[in-house]
């Protein structure tokens, strides 16, 4: 079987790990780095990912997108509190939420595939051939339109997901395979943007995941705007300044706010300082780890709620469970540390890198995928009551939120007219009585034969697969024929147009290889010019260096290479460079001599090396 | 869901994929390769237990393991489609066989549907010995909410009796559970003795007759009790 990679998809970072021998491992970027910013910038000059994006948040912020995990599989309604916070526009179209990035309009599957991309190319850098099938993790809270996006977004990246992987369990078989522990296990994981709890039970090679619950906005980034609020309002009163118009300004602001917060995990106090906008000089400001604490101490206790739901659904007491393990970088916060270590009365452990487990799990995960683990086995759940509309604006459930997956419902449909030919069917999730406070994933309308009332028969099956996405098949109990249905996202891509990304992502992959060639070849034409007018310049002071042809040559050579570099094709330049360093070849020897002469000319003999 | 009347449903008697003889296995001796599950089996066939409601739950959990490492599709992915929908199918309903057996009520309940072909719910039925209190909660539940509407009303004493009356409903849920608990080992034995008489008939009759009667019982009891909870919130 073709190898299958481990991607964590992170809201802030994201990693690429693989089975070596037994042991998962992180592939590492050129300088060694494990993370991969999960950051994307479309500056005039091409598009950058990972690191070099990262730059561009303070250069070209309404450019440069960052935390768009908070956006897959959403409305622009459920993400409008936030807009604030992002510097660049949105829009909605067909249920799906649009980012516009200069003159293109993009879609959250598109830029994290873009993240996929940059991944899957550092683990075909390592292993010098193609990759592609991918295991992605997701938060364990994540609905069904959330993991569809992700799912889309691997394949407009040309990755294969075998399949999508709980956070908080891919994280909890890293653990087991590491630690070979038995028994009851709390993994608790706040992110850059998400907090899961899940419950697990280890025995004997299986992870029976017991409970699930969380809060798909909940994490680092909010902490870093406790931080934000305080300062962009003294700011405000302090010198005069909003920052809402300057977008670079606000960023950096972000990016400082985010930096003391990782430092007020080891020491007592961090200071911020920032120049500010209209020439007002700088805003300073220090953080007590005692002020911080207070600042986000209600956002701690909101990831405390979901932990209690969790075990009650469960059936267990924080007393029975073995050993709770922190995942992700927001519980390196002490704050949260102790508030796990007083509700479980335990110490969480923390010996575990928590930027890295998940990815080192969804490796894990890929191995037995792959056949390469035979004693491992993950028994997920779904973390939310699935179900479909009824009369009344009132939700029926299908399949409660905890039931382990794959598992399957089946529903009858009928007619209430005769000669009826279709059943329309909202399907939703939630936890919720009414339809209106639940999630709606997805309508479609079945197809029915025209015949008297309540004749017609249509079963139709709610399946949830191991990934925790949704299939429904539908098929008529009299003929036993299958019926087509044709689902609409409510929330999402549909089959077209994730198809249609595929190919231009394609197209668009061309276009940016194009990009960087004529950029190369751009940098090289200006390093050469720069060097031609040196040595010109040279030729001018000393007698005997260069001919009137050659002189003639090579002006001829630089004009057409100037030329060349206003076109946008790459071989073109690199043709003129060549021909500039033909004509220039012989003054350039002559020169390097004159220099060695010039050198030699005061030594003794006895000198020369 | 549907009800299953046949006693032990046979599975499929040929391999889909190599035509041989099989008797209900789970891989075709022949091929090896995995077989569906039977429409008609029921969860207790299904997990290769008796129908019986005292169950070890240990056995049962390593039952459920074994045979989640036969079936589940992380272990087909490089496996032919027909392959990957057959262990698609087969986790779905161990998983539900598993959920559903695990839990003692949804146990029993599942049990009252393929033996009697009762309804998917069963509806809340009062119990008759606490007609009155019943009657006195619903007056404190209206009471209270008339309080909470007008501001700065007293409501501790309503409060302190709507939970004490909450706590003579979890007493009768308590009761109603002992009760249902004594006639799991009834029907067991009832099971056990029908393998040999046939007679026992009516016995197993109004043994479920009585079962279905508490589990209405305590599904009222647990409507009322949430119903306090929410007013106390």
């Amino acid at each position: 079987m073709a190898r299958i990679v481990g991607i964590d998809l992170g809201t802030t970072n994201s990693l690429i790990a693989y089975m070596n021998q037994g042991t998962p491992t992180i592939i590492t970027g050129p300088e060694g780095r494990p993370m991969v910013p999960s950051i994307v910038a479309y500056t005039p000059e091409g598009l950058l990912v990972g690191d070099a994006a990262k730059e561009q948040l303070t250069r070209h912020p309404e450019r440069t997108v960052y935390s768009v995990k908070r956006f897959m599989g959403k409305g622009l309604d459920d993400v409008k509190e936030e807009l604030q916070y992002f510097p660049y526009k949105l829009s909605e179209q067909n249920g799906v939420i649009q980012l516009h990035i200069g003159d293109k309009a993009l879609t959250p599957p598109e830029i994290s595939a873009m993240i996929l991309k940059e991944l899957k190319a550092r683990a075909e850098r390592f292993f010098g051939e193609e990759i592609r099938k991918a295991v992605i993790t997701v938060p364990a809270y994540f609905n069904d339109s959330q993991r569809q996006a992700t799912k889309d977004a691997g394949k407009i990246a040309g990755l294969d997901v075998m399949r999508i992987v709980n956070e908080p369990t891919a994280a909890s078989l890293a653990y087991g395979l590491q630690k070979r522990k038995q028994g009851m296990i709390a993994v608790y994981d706040l992110g850059g943007g998400t907090f899961d709890i899940s419950i697990l039970k280890l025995k004997g090679g299986i992870f029976e995941v017991k409970a699930t619950n969380g809060n798909t906005h909940l994490g680092g980034d909010d902490v870093d705007r406790r931080l934000m609020e305080v300062m962009l309002k003294e700011i405000a009163s302090k010198h005069g300044v909003s920052l809402e118009g300057h977008p670079e300004f606000a960023q950096e602001l972000r990016v400082r706010a985010e930096r003391a917060k990782c430092r007020l995990s080891s020491e007592n106090e961090a200071s911020v300082t920032v120049p500010l906008p209209e020439g007002k000089g700088e805003y300073r400001r220090s953080f007590t780890r005692s002020e911080f604490e207070r600042l986000v101490a209600d956002l701690v206790e909101k990831t405390l709620s979901p932990t209690r739901q969790a075990l009650a659904d469960a059936g267990l007491s924080t007393t029975d469970v073995d050993e709770v393990v922190l995942v992700g970088g927001s519980t390196r916060i002490p704050l949260i540390r102790e508030k796990v270590h007083a509700l479980f009365g335990k110490p969480p452990h923390c010996e575990l890198n928590p930027d890295e487990v998940v990815a080192l799990g969804a490796a894990v995960q890929a191995g037995i995928l792959g056949g390469g683990i035979l004693d491992m086995l993950l028994l997920d759940v779904t973390p939310l009551t699935l179900g479909i509309e009824t009369m009344g604006g009132v939700m029926s459930s299908l399949v409660r939120r905890n039931t382990t997956i794959p598992t399957s419902a089946k529903e009858m449909f009928t007619t209430f007219v005769d000669g009826q030919t279709s059943v329309d069917i909202h399907i939703l999730q939630g936890e919720r009585e009414l339809v209106k406070d639940n999630r709606s994933l997805a309508r479609f309308q079945l197809k029915i034969p025209p015949l008297p009332a309540a004749v017609p028969r249509i079963e139709v099956t709610f399946m949830l697969d191991a990934n925790g996405i949704l299939n429904v098949t539908a098929r008529d109990i009299r003929t036993g024929e299958a019926q087509s249905i044709e689902v609409k996202p409510s929330y999402g891509l549909s089959e077209q147009e994730v198809e249609r990304m595929i190919h231009e992502s394609y197209v668009f992959a061309q276009q940016d290889i194009k990009e960087r060639q004529r950029i190369e070849a751009l940098t090289e034409a200006d390093s050469i010019l720069r060097a031609t007018d040196k040595a010109l310049a040279r030729a001018a002071e000393v007698q005997g260096l260069v001919t009137a042809d050659e002189l003639e040559g090579i002006r001829r050579a630089v004009a057409e290479l100037k030329q060349t570099m206003a076109g946008d094709e790459h071989r073109t330049i690199r043709q003129a460079i060549e021909a500039l360093n033909k004509a220039s070849y012989p003054l350039a020897e002559r020169l390097m001599d004159h220099t060695l002469q010039e050198a030699l000319k005061d030594k003794k003999l006895s000198q020369i090396p | 869901m549907e009800t299953v009347k046949k006693e032990l449903p046979l599975a499929r008697s040929m391999c889909w994929h190599c035509q041989s003889d099989i008797g209900g296995e789970y891989f075709c001796h022949q091929c090896v390769k995995v077989q569906p599950l039977s429409k008609d089996t029921d969860y207790f066939t299904c997990l290769g237990l008796p129908r019986k409601l005292n169950i070890d739950t240990g056995k049962l959990e390593a039952k459920f393991y074994e045979m989640s490492r036969a079936f589940h599709p992380d272990f087909y992915e490089g496996k032919s489609e027909m392959e990957r929908a057959v262990s698609l199918a087969n986790s779905a309903t161990l998983n539900q066989a598993y959920q559903t057996l695990k839990d003692p009520i949804q146990r029993v309940e599942y049990l009252l549907r393929l033996e009697a072909g009762s309804a998917k719910e069963f509806p809340g039925k009062a119990p008759t010995d606490l007609f009155e209190t019943l009657l006195e909660i619903q007056e404190h539940l209206e009471e209270l909410k008339a309080v909470k509407a007008q501001k700065g009303a007293e409501s501790a004493n309503i409060i302190n009796q709507l939970k004490a009356e909450r706590g003579t409903l979890e007493a009768k849920r308590t009761a109603l559970e002992r009760r249902l608990a004594e006639l799991f080992h009834v029907w067991d034995r009832l099971v056990e003795a029908s393998a040999h008489d046939q007679t026992r008939k009516a016995e197993k009759e109004q043994t479920l007759k009585e079962m279905r009667d508490l589990l209405s019982q305590r599904n009222y009891v647990n409507t009322m009790i949430a119903n306090i909870g929410e007013a106390l919130e």
